[in-house]
């Protein structure tokens, strides 16, 4: 399952970004940082000790299942007032809760993360990028080995200079993109896909913001 | 005053093209000396543009120098750090100081007229897997390629290897040669730089020398590689890289008997 990658910012920043509020609600997310270990119910936890050791007045903490969606009338209705008391929310939840939050209660809120990318985690406590989301697809001929993301430069017409027995030259722990591809659509007897030229990159495949609407006949 | 690089191309004669490397500032002294040291005596030189991706005085900036100092230049690009936007313009200015350019796949295939580069491009012939590296070979071709210099090698009966296949396109190959200072220099590439393996016959050459002496064993073992290269026929010219020590370029073409 893929999920939204994240890491916790150090403690030096979220006292800087919290520095004057003193009343502080942190809510948590039960869905992604709570598979990656960055912002479940012991994360959460974490932080109300050391914020509280550090003289903060923690109003309530809570978990919600998924930050990314609007919270529930149920949940204000419980934790209203202890948000309401709160001087800024502390969230760790990636950078879309953060939003949906802030949004929502419109109140300070603070992330206690930096998102870093979408991915999954491959081993335990191993995660990677898996797609850029550049709106340009061009997987169908690279052995579903995404070049884009998984090459240091994007390259997407082959390796370049830096591609070193497999790995790339900028970190001997990451592979390189285009010798695992080669490598794939060699087994499968299809290196012509790789001989194929690829155009320059089509940034506009979907610029930034990103923003789409379903055509009106599907959309029903 | 040298012949336009693309007349060297044609010439048949054995290409001996080198780097100079413009300072990380605006202190242009010892580029200027190096320039002025080379410029009558290689074929062209590639000014180097961000290596490492460490920022510096920009190639383009360099390229310019050389030609008011009276040299032949290659305009390397570096085509990482930049979007196109950055990449193209540098192209029509270059192209509108009559420079010569020097790109990987992506430069002056959208360009729309108007310029005339002569394009080239590089290669690792000792990568490996290697397979990968020549299907992109024979793409930079297709693309419009009419020079390689490659990346440094040092075994060069891999190399012949190499030429073997590469003698049936139609473009010039220029050897990549990287001077050797000293037998730990030599280990360090091997352990960071990608693509360059210098074989142990090579690093214990360098060490059989006391210190002080390195550095012209290293010339000689350049010239000796280069002067085969030649002698043999084995590829149309040489790329040599000092890395730093670009006043010993015509050190190392005196031992390649090159003058």
């Amino acid at each position: 399952m893929i999920r939204s990658i994240t890491q916790k910012k150090n403690d030096e920043e979220i006292e800087q970004l919290l520095n004057g509020f003193n009343r502080i609600f942190i809510i948590g997310c039960g869905t992604c940082t709570t598979l990656t270990r960055t912002g479940g119910e012991p994360e959460v936890q974490g932080l109300k000790k050391n914020l509280s050791g550090k003289g903060k007045m923690i109003t309530g903490t809570l978990v919600v299942p998924v930050a990314c969606d609007n919270l529930s009338q149920d949940f204000l209705s419980d934790f209203g007032s202890q948000i309401r008391q709160a001087d800024a929310l502390l969230v760790t939840s990636c950078a879309f809760g953060v939003q949906t939050i802030a949004r929502q209660l419109k109140k300070m809120t603070v992330p206690a993360l930096n998102t870093l990318f979408i991915g999954k985690e491959t081993a335990y406590g191993t995660f990677d990028e898996i797609c850029t989301q550049c709106g340009t697809c061009i997987i169908g001929e690279t052995g579903g080995i995404c070049p884009v993301t998984n090459c240091h430069k994007g390259l997407v017409n082959g390796p370049c200079g830096g591609t070193n027995h497999g790995k790339c030259e900028i970190d001997i722990n990451k592979d390189c993109a285009w010798t695992l591809i080669y490598n794939r659509l060699k087994d499968m007897d299809q290196l012509d896909s790789m001989r194929k030229y690829q155009k320059p990159r089509n940034h506009l495949g979907e610029p930034k913001p990103g923003k789409f609407k379903l055509p009106e006949e599907e959309n029903v | 005053m040298p012949s336009p690089f693309k007349d060297v191309l044609a010439s048949g004669k054995f290409i001996v093209t080198s780097e100079v490397a413009p300072p990380k500032g605006t202190n242009l002294k010892k580029f200027k000396h190096h320039i002025e040291l080379l410029k009558d005596k290689v074929d062209a030189m590639n000014v180097t543009d961000h290596q490492s991706s460490v920022m510096r005085f920009p190639s383009l900036g360099g390229c310019l120098l050389v030609k008011e100092l009276g040299g032949e230049v290659i305009l390397q690009m570096t085509c990482r750090d930049r979007n196109r936007l950055a990449l193209q313009g540098d192209l029509l200015f270059a192209s509108s100081r009559r420079i010569m350019e020097k790109g990987k796949d992506l430069g002056g295939n959208e360009l729309d007229g108007g310029v005339s580069f002569c394009a080239g491009a590089i290669v690792t012939p000792e990568a490996d897997p290697l397979e990968p590296q020549l299907i992109k070979f024979e793409k930079k071709i297709d693309a419009g390629a009419e020079f390689i210099q490659t990346q440094a090698v040092f075994n060069l009966d891999k190399f012949k290897a190499f030429m073997d296949y590469a003698r049936q396109f139609n473009v010039k190959i220029l050897a990549g040669i990287i001077l050797l200072t000293s037998a730990p220099m030599a280990r360090f590439m091997n352990k960071n730089i990608a693509g360059v393996s210098v074989p142990q016959d090579l690093i214990d050459e360098m060490a059989s020398v006391p210190k002080g002496q390195t550095l012209n064993k290293g010339i000689e073992i350049a010239g000796r590689m280069i002067k085969r290269l030649h002698d043999e026929k084995i590829c149309d010219g040489v790329h040599i890289m000092a890395i730093g020590k670009e006043d010993i370029v015509p050190d190392i073409m005196n031992a390649a008997g090159l003058n």
